[in-house]
């Protein structure tokens, strides 16, 4: 019952069993040997895992942002925005996936709708928390001084919020490595390919799924380093 | 059913849910509400063990690590540690070592639920008010009836959350469940050659629903569950910020 998707899913990405019985390969171990010498074959599925996070992450962000601007005026909007985004979180990404394949078909599409939806709650909760968090009297005074509603907003609000915004682009950026690694379902590749493709096979899960905690970490440190850059004042003050 | 047909697959998909066919391959009956019962039942089976073994772990030490403001470091590593292994990755890390099978798939699915209970739990009783501790211990209580009568039920929305994000979790992944050899929802998903893409779909939907269904009831569970005075405002858990002052007579 199991096979057909197998062969399906992991097409190009089969071992070569020819060795003796005995070897490791041949036993599902964990093989050095073996992990050097096909390494390369991870290379391809690890770029297009990096492919569909980031652009996951870019757009996810874009709307996020923007409904986050939006709502942060006009408070009346965060209910429904949350209700909505919440509902596209909640339903699992492999169930969406299969959702979106009449409409979208197999392919990058369909994987990148469901990704966006996911990161969308996240960062949208987090920059409206990051807005309210900060303090009023950071605003009155730069009002004080006669900045206009857009000066405060990007030159007072949004750079104190830059911590708070920047937490939650680390939790959907390693939330979307994850749910990358199911991508290949919808046919758009990814880590998840070689993976899924031999499960029984120890080198194999190792690299691959390595490579995907890795790649979390990267991501996530990627963030924090960006973060950093753009709020100079937090380390100055130490 | 003409409504249906226009529908499409989707028509097709919610067909299958309700009346058994004969599988493409032949031979196997597939379909109708009694088969999509017993998917629902099993997927819910293993969903409800992977949390119940995961609170039995997470909870009492989230509770106690908070209560003693300790262990800080633990809960959000745990956090961050968990976020970062995907769940596919954490379910072939269990087959590939540990093999196949329901008590495997559990184990895989309780270590994926720990987490956000374990740190919505610390995270609960750490952001209880300094101030009402001390009014507790005040009248006397001693340190166990301070977690048990004033810590816990102020942690329990944060605690219900954790419990929310963990079993939609579970119930997420439970799906990939029938590679490790436990048979889910997930299997006229992945077995797409048995069931056809109306089956696929028709699972997707079932297991959509489901996920909402439990985030909507825990969602109420959370809200009965709260302290009455606590469901207005979190006063007695966040303290509002400082009213500006304005002190005239006083040179800055």
């Amino acid at each position: 019952m199991i096979a057909a998707p197998l062969a399906q899913a992991g097409e190009g990405f089969v071992r070569d069993r020819s060795g003796d019985a005995g070897s490791c390969v041949a036993r599902d171990g964990v093989c050095p040997d073996w992990i050097a010498d096909n390494l390369d074959r991870y290379v391809d599925p690890l770029l297009r895992h990096v492919l569909l996070t980031v652009v996951a992450l870019a757009i996810g962000f874009a709307i996020a942002f923007a409904l986050g601007l939006l709502a942060h005026r006009r408070r009346w909007l965060v209910a429904p925005i949350v209700q909505v985004t919440g509902i596209l979180y909640t339903i699992p990404s492999l169930a969406l996936f299969f959702l979106l394949l009449p409409l979208t078909g197999r392919g990058f599409l369909t994987a990148e709708i469901a990704l966006v939806s996911y990161t969308l709650l996240i960062i949208f909760r987090n920059v409206i928390a990051g807005l309210d968090g900060v303090p009023a009297d950071a605003v009155d005074a730069a009002r004080g001084m006669g900045l206009t509603d857009r000066e405060v907003l990007w030159r007072v609000e949004l750079p104190l919020a830059v911590p708070e915004i920047a937490a939650g682009l680390r939790i959907a950026a390693t939330t979307t490595v994850g749910l990358a690694s199911l991508a290949f379902f919808a046919g758009a590749g990814g880590l998840g390919d070689p993976l899924y493709a031999d499960l029984n096979f120890k080198s194999n899960v190792l690299v691959a799924g390595g490579l995907c905690v890795l790649l979390a970490i990267v991501l996530d440190l990627a963030v924090l380093a960006g973060q950093r850059v753009l709020t100079p004042w937090t380390r100055v003050a130490r | 059913m003409t409504v249906l047909a226009d529908l499409g697959v989707f028509g097709d998909a919610i067909e299958l849910l309700f009346h058994a066919q004969e599988s493409r391959t032949g031979g196997a009956e597939i379909g109708g509400p009694g088969q999509f019962l017993e998917l629902t039942g099993r997927h819910l089976l293993l969903t409800v063990t992977a949390i119940l073994l995961a609170s039995a772990v997470a909870l009492p030490l989230g509770l106690a690590l908070g209560h003693r403001r300790r262990g800080g470091f633990l809960a959000i590593t745990v956090s961050n540690v968990g976020r970062a292994v995907p769940s596919l990755v954490l379910i072939a890390l269990f087959v590939a070592f540990l093999g196949v099978g329901f008590t495997n798939v559990a184990l895989a699915l309780t270590l994926l639920a720990i987490p956000p209970i374990l740190t919505n739990a610390y995270v609960g009783v750490t952001q209880v008010d300094p101030e009402v501790l001390d009014a507790a211990r005040g009248q006397g209580l001693t340190e166990r009836q301070v977690l048990r009568q004033v810590e816990l039920p102020l942690a329990l929305p944060l605690i219900f959350a954790g419990l929310r994000t963990s079993t939609v979790n579970v119930i997420a992944t439970a799906t990939i469940a029938p590679v490790a050899g436990y048979v889910t929802l997930g299997d006229p998903i992945i077995s797409q050659a048995v069931y056809g893409d109306a089956g696929r779909l028709a699972a997707a939907i079932v297991v959509a629903l489901l996920a909402i269904v439990a985030e909507l009831s825990l969602g109420a569970a959370q809200r009965a569950a709260t302290p009455a005075p606590l469901r207005a405002r979190t006063r007695l858990v966040r303290r509002p910020r400082a009213p500006i002052l304005l002190r005239k007579g006083t040179t800055p």
